[in-house]
């Protein structure tokens, strides 16, 4: 038997959690050191599956399986296709960041009780939901994936009730209200949808009588396992549910704001860039390959719900107050991208969506972390209380306009490059919908620029004027997401080339074939 | 006359074949009855110690004795289990009264070990401060004396214990074991009343509190006895229609598969009013004792005012011989009228789960919310007995396990947040608990999100097992119902986190007893099966799923 990688990826910060929780109170920094290299050390294990993959290999690669509950017929089945290799990465890849731009925001106010370790157990929970995160990414069996589905909301949800920002406009006791109210928006939304989700579960394994997920589908596939069309419309409604309230889709975002305007910059890049994208991971390998014919049904619907996210998202984060509520609103306007470019069924599309998955990931980290930074040195979210900054501070407000040009998908930034082909997907198959998708874009423009303006640009604030510039622990952070940017901006083949035959056969399970171009249909 | 003529007016003289013969001695199985017979043998000597050992070593000899009994029965179930009796050598002993087979072993098991968890925490000694420098437990010092009265007082002072709190507990558990595993009607009704009692004393001998828990045994008396009464009489009519209280001579009769018909049987077994009405009335109250909808009533009052490890040890153990007897009665003697049982269950259930976790939002009480939380629990049982499949009833089996130890986990928790005023039950003086005590929050968040039924607890293992089982017997939408009121549970569980977690601890909050090992070893033992029947259930699912199947 080989080396149990994908196993190992997933257990090595689980471990780290624990070790993590188990550091003495007093030794605070011990704990931050540790989960830093725990970090890393998964990051290296990751880029292992990164070079071990081959991406003209066999579907599903390095699998490991065996028997967990035979009872209900429930294997621990691992295995990782194209999109999951480029997702695991991601989330590898952003985890020390985001561990680094977290340094001190659970340092004790006061030494409180003995017993009471905030510092190990944020940076304990960060690393359980990366764990978990990963073996969502590599289950191939549906029960699995369930499991770490929706156990992953526990330490989300204490990790977004738990830690805050430090200043607040009311008082510490209205924050730690609203920090509440935060979480308890996000658990009730998701425990709703994965409820729903496993009663779809349960009638999934009525059905098909296991949860293997290339079982199911190749049984599918041959016609061996028959489903009858508002069977299979149920289980897929019961599934998409789960996964468009993670996601978010529109109407079920609403947590999503609430849950990153109270949190702090790293969980709140913690949950859209790493934990949502399961949401969108899974609709690719869940939904589409289990349910093909349905996905086909409810496309149309799907499309729209898409490109009201898209335009209502934006147009939302051009009215916001809050910078973190802005950048809420603008990731659930990129989410619409990204299942936009799923259910558009055709290859440039779900290249894209791929691809957007993860450089939204590493562009909204470089944005969220810089404004992050930026919150913690005036004490307000308000994008009000800044102004001249850049005058003050000039590399933060640099790093700041490249997180934001990344976001409104400047061309040489990587962004550009999976709204492009997003775009290009959805026109191929529904021109007047890519049409008015690209509205999505003229109105990032206009969010993001305003908000660099009304912050960065302009007379220097009183409050602001005394405002150091980034420290070397940021510098650290930021520099290399936006080297990471610039190259995939330029260079995307690494990805493109990891994605592509994984999306190949994700189409072919719902049996579609690209549309000719029109100049080829023309001969 | 002659002595013998006079003797002859009245008496015979007896013939070759005397009478007395004929009557077969009764064909005991003591072996297989053992677990049961070594607790009430038990539990007789716990009285016989309270009447002659002297006041000063009870509390030691009961515990003792006690502990070694039910570990001692507890080994006699894994060693029937061990020769087969689950399973091939599965049958019904002790003249047709008490079936030994997979759901009465593995029903006793979890009963027996649920005793023993019970147990420990009535034990506990070191919680309540002092009296007089005497350590006092949970119980009244002397159950007699009125509540505040100078006779109380001196009780107290005297340093007087309630230890007859050990024989009632063994009492109990000795009804229990039997009410799962009796195979006929006036069996069950017998270990009924033998596990009910004690339960009504128990629940009045609260410590702190007195009139609030007499005032819950009172309740809990009057409506099981009026529960009690519906049973019986629910018994006689099912007597009257199939001349027999045996439980596989009335499932003929219903199946109509029935021979050597005497006339007044072909007389009555016609009515289907008797049948109907009967069973109606036996379901009736084996639903009062698993706290379903419409039955449930007295399960908040009860649970908030006895004696908490009382609560703790009623909240599991009797759900599980009730939910057993619940089954066996509808699986072995009604299986015929399915057709007429199903639709009901369905709505009992249905309302139950509703009920029980719709109510429990606004409880502010942290006993209160346990009860509706049990309530919602036993509409996830139903649904997995609605499945009349043998699935049905291992999901069953392996939810009454896990749930019970949760609970009793749970109830030991509540046991250790104190103030001045004994348990801080509200939940407002829950409030920063975790900031306080993370140790203790923790462990009581396991709890609750077992009992939300999270991934990764038992509480999810055991929800998926009964839904799936309902769905496969075709009662899907009881599972989108289920899942529903799920979310609807999950909200006020998250709530007590959010109070634990998240919530400024107030200056005048209570602390945390640091208990003796006996109720660690209940919350630790809570605990370790909640998690290990959440990561890796296969054992117990499979042991389940070999038990769940009965004799007839």
């Amino acid at each position: 038997m080989s080396f149990p990688l994908l196993t190992a990826t997933a257990v090595l910060p689980a471990i780290g959690a624990i070790a993590t929780a188990a550091v003495p109170a007093a030794r605070r920094t011990a704990a931050k050191w540790l989960a830093l290299l725990v970090s890393l050390a998964t990051l290296a294990l990751a880029i292992t599956i990164l070079v071990r993959f081959d991406p003209d290999g066999s579907r599903y690669q390095l699998t490991e399986s065996h028997s967990w509950i035979a009872y209900f017929g429930v294997r621990y089945e691992l295995g990782v296709d194209g999109i999951a290799v480029a997702l695991i990465a991601l989330t590898a890849l952003l985890m020390p960041f985001i561990i680094l731009a977290g340094w001190h925001d659970a340092d004790p106010l006061e030494t409180g009780s003995r017993r009471w370790r905030p510092t190990q157990g944020f940076f304990a929970l960060i690393l359980a939901v990366e764990a978990m995160v990963i073996i969502s990414f590599e289950a191939t069996d549906v029960f699995l994936f369930y499991i770490f589905f929706e156990a992953m909301l526990i330490p989300m949800y204490f990790l977004i009730g738990g830690f805050g920002d430090r200043a607040h406009e009311h008082g510490e006791e209205a924050a730690s209200t609203q920090r509440s109210y935060a979480a308890v928006k996000f658990l009730l939304y998701n425990l709703i949808g994965g409820l729903i989700m496993l009663a779809a579960v349960i009638g999934l394994y009525v059905v098909a009588g296991n949860f293997s997920l290339q079982e199911i589908a190749q049984a599918r596939a041959n016609g061996s396992l028959h489903m009858a069309t508002s069977t299979e419309r149920w289980l897929f409604l019961g599934f998409f549910f789960a996964f468009a309230v993670k996601a978010p889709l529109w109407p079920l975002h609403t947590w999503l704001p609430n849950a990153m305007q109270e949190s702090t910059a790293p969980v709140a890049v913690l949950i859209t860039a790493v934990v949502d994208k399961v949401g969108t991971f899974a609709m690719l390998r869940f939904c589409l390959q289990l349910f093909p014919e349905a996905s086909k049904w409810a496309t149309p619907v799907i499309l729209v719900l898409a490109l009201i996210s898209i335009v209502y998202g934006a147009l939302l984060a051009v009215g916001q107050r809050d910078i973190k509520r802005l950048v809420a609103y603008a990731s659930i306007s990129h989410f619409g991208f990204i299942i936009l470019g799923i259910f558009a069924m055709t290859s440039q599309g779900q290249s894209g969506a791929t691809l957007y998955m993860v450089n939204h990931g590493i562009s909204t980290a470089a944005l969220m972390l810089v404004a992050g930074f930026l919150i913690s040195r005036r004490g307000s979210r308000l994008i009000g209380d800044y102004g001249g900054v850049q005058k003050v501070a000039p590399v933060l407000a640099g790093t700041f306009l490249i997180g934001g040009l990344a976001t409104l998908s400047l061309p040489g930034l990587a962004p550009f490059v999976s709204e492009f082909l997003v775009l290009v997907g959805t026109f191929t198959r529904y021109p007047a919908v890519g049409i008015i998708a690209t509205f999505g874009i003229v109105l990032a423009a206009l969010y993001t620029l305003v908000l660099y303006q009304r912050t960065m640009t302009g007379p220097v604030k009183k409050e602001v004027s005394a405002m150091p510039d980034l420290r070397v622990r940021e510098l650290v952070v930021v520099a290399p997401l936006i080297v990471l940017l610039v190259f995939l901006g330029v260079y995307p083949k690494p990805v493109t080339d990891i994605v592509n035959p994984a999306v190949k056969s994700t189409l072919s399970d719902v049996h579609k074939k690209d549309p000719k171009p029109p100049v080829e249909a023309a001969k | 006359m002659s002595a013998s003529a006079v003797h002859s007016l009245w008496t015979t003289a007896a013939t070759a074949a005397d009478p007395i013969t004929k009557i077969d001695a009764p064909k005991i199985e003591y072996g297989q009855l053992s677990p049961t017979l070594i607790v009430v043998g038990a539990a007789i000597i716990g009285v016989l110690i309270e009447a002659f050992v002297p006041r000063k070593s009870r509390y030691v000899a009961q515990v003792f004795m006690s502990a070694v009994a039910l570990c001692a029965a507890f080994a006699a179930v894994v060693a029937l289990a061990a020769d087969g009796y689950g399973t091939t050598k599965a049958h019904i002993a002790a003249m047709g009264a008490i079936a030994v087979d997979g759901p009465s072993l593995f029903l006793q098991g979890t009963i027996l070990l649920a005793g023993l968890v019970g147990l420990f925490t009535f034990a506990e000694r070191r919680l309540d401060p002092e009296a007089h420098g005497n350590r006092v437990d949970s119980f009244a010092a002397q159950a007699a004396s009125v509540p505040g009265s100078d006779s109380e007082k001196a009780a107290v002072k005297a340093g007087f214990t309630t230890t007859e709190v050990f024989p009632l507990l063994l009492f109990a558990i000795s009804g229990m074991l039997v009410f799962p595993s009796a195979n006929d009607l006036l069996t069950l009704f017998v270990a009924l009343e033998v596990f009910s009692l004690p339960l009504y004393l128990l629940c009045a001998l609260a410590r702190r509190k007195r009139l609030m828990s007499q005032e819950a045994a009172v309740k809990y008396f009057l409506l099981g006895a009026f529960a009690s009464a519906f049973t019986l009489f629910g018994i006689a009519l099912l007597y009257g229609y199939a001349g027999s209280v045996s439980y596989a001579r009335i499932a003929q009769v219903v199946d109509g598969t029935v021979t050597n018909v005497d006339p007044a049987l072909a007389d009555t077994m016609g009515n289907d009013a008797l049948l109907l009405v009967g069973g109606a009335m036996i379901v009736m109250g084996l639903l009062f004792k698993v706290g379903a909808v419409p039955f449930h009533m007295w399960t908040p009052d009860v649970y908030q005012g006895a004696p908490t490890p009382v609560t703790g040890f009623m909240a599991s153990a009797t759900k599980v011989a009730a939910f057993g007897a619940l089954l066996r009665l509808l699986y072995v003697v009604l299986p015929g009228l399915r057709w007429d049982w199903r639709p009901v269950m369905w709505a009992v259930a249905i309302i139950t789960m509703l009920g029980g976790a719709i109510v429990a939002i606004t409880q502010t009480d942290i006993k209160r919310l346990l009860a509706y939380s049990s309530i919602a629990h036993a509409g996830f049982i139903l649904a997995g007995v609605i499945a009349t499949s043998k699935d049905g009833v291992s999901s069953v089996l392996f939810y009454l396990a896990a749930y019970s130890f949760v609970t009793l986990g749970a109830f030991a928790v509540v046991t250790l947040v104190r103030d001045a005023g004994g348990e801080a039950t509200h939940l407002s003086k829950w409030a920063g608990l975790g900031r306080r005590s993370p140790l203790v929050a923790a462990v009581f968040a396991v709890f609750l999100l077992a009992f939300a039924g999270i991934p990764l607890t038992s509480g999810f293992a055991g929800k998926f097992a009964v839904f799936k089982a309902a769905a496969e017997g075709g009662a899907a939408p009881l599972v989108v119902i289920g899942v529903i009121s799920s979310a609807v549970a999950a909200f006020f569980y998250i709530r007590v986190i959010v109070l634990m977690f998240f919530s400024e601890p107030r200056p005048e909050g209570p602390t945390v007893a640091v208990p003796s090992p006996l109720t660690m070893t209940a919350i630790g033992l809570g605990v370790v099966v909640t998690l290990v029947l959440g990561v890796a259930p296969q054992y117990f699912l499979d042991l389940a799923n070999q038990a769940g199947v009965f004799v007839r």
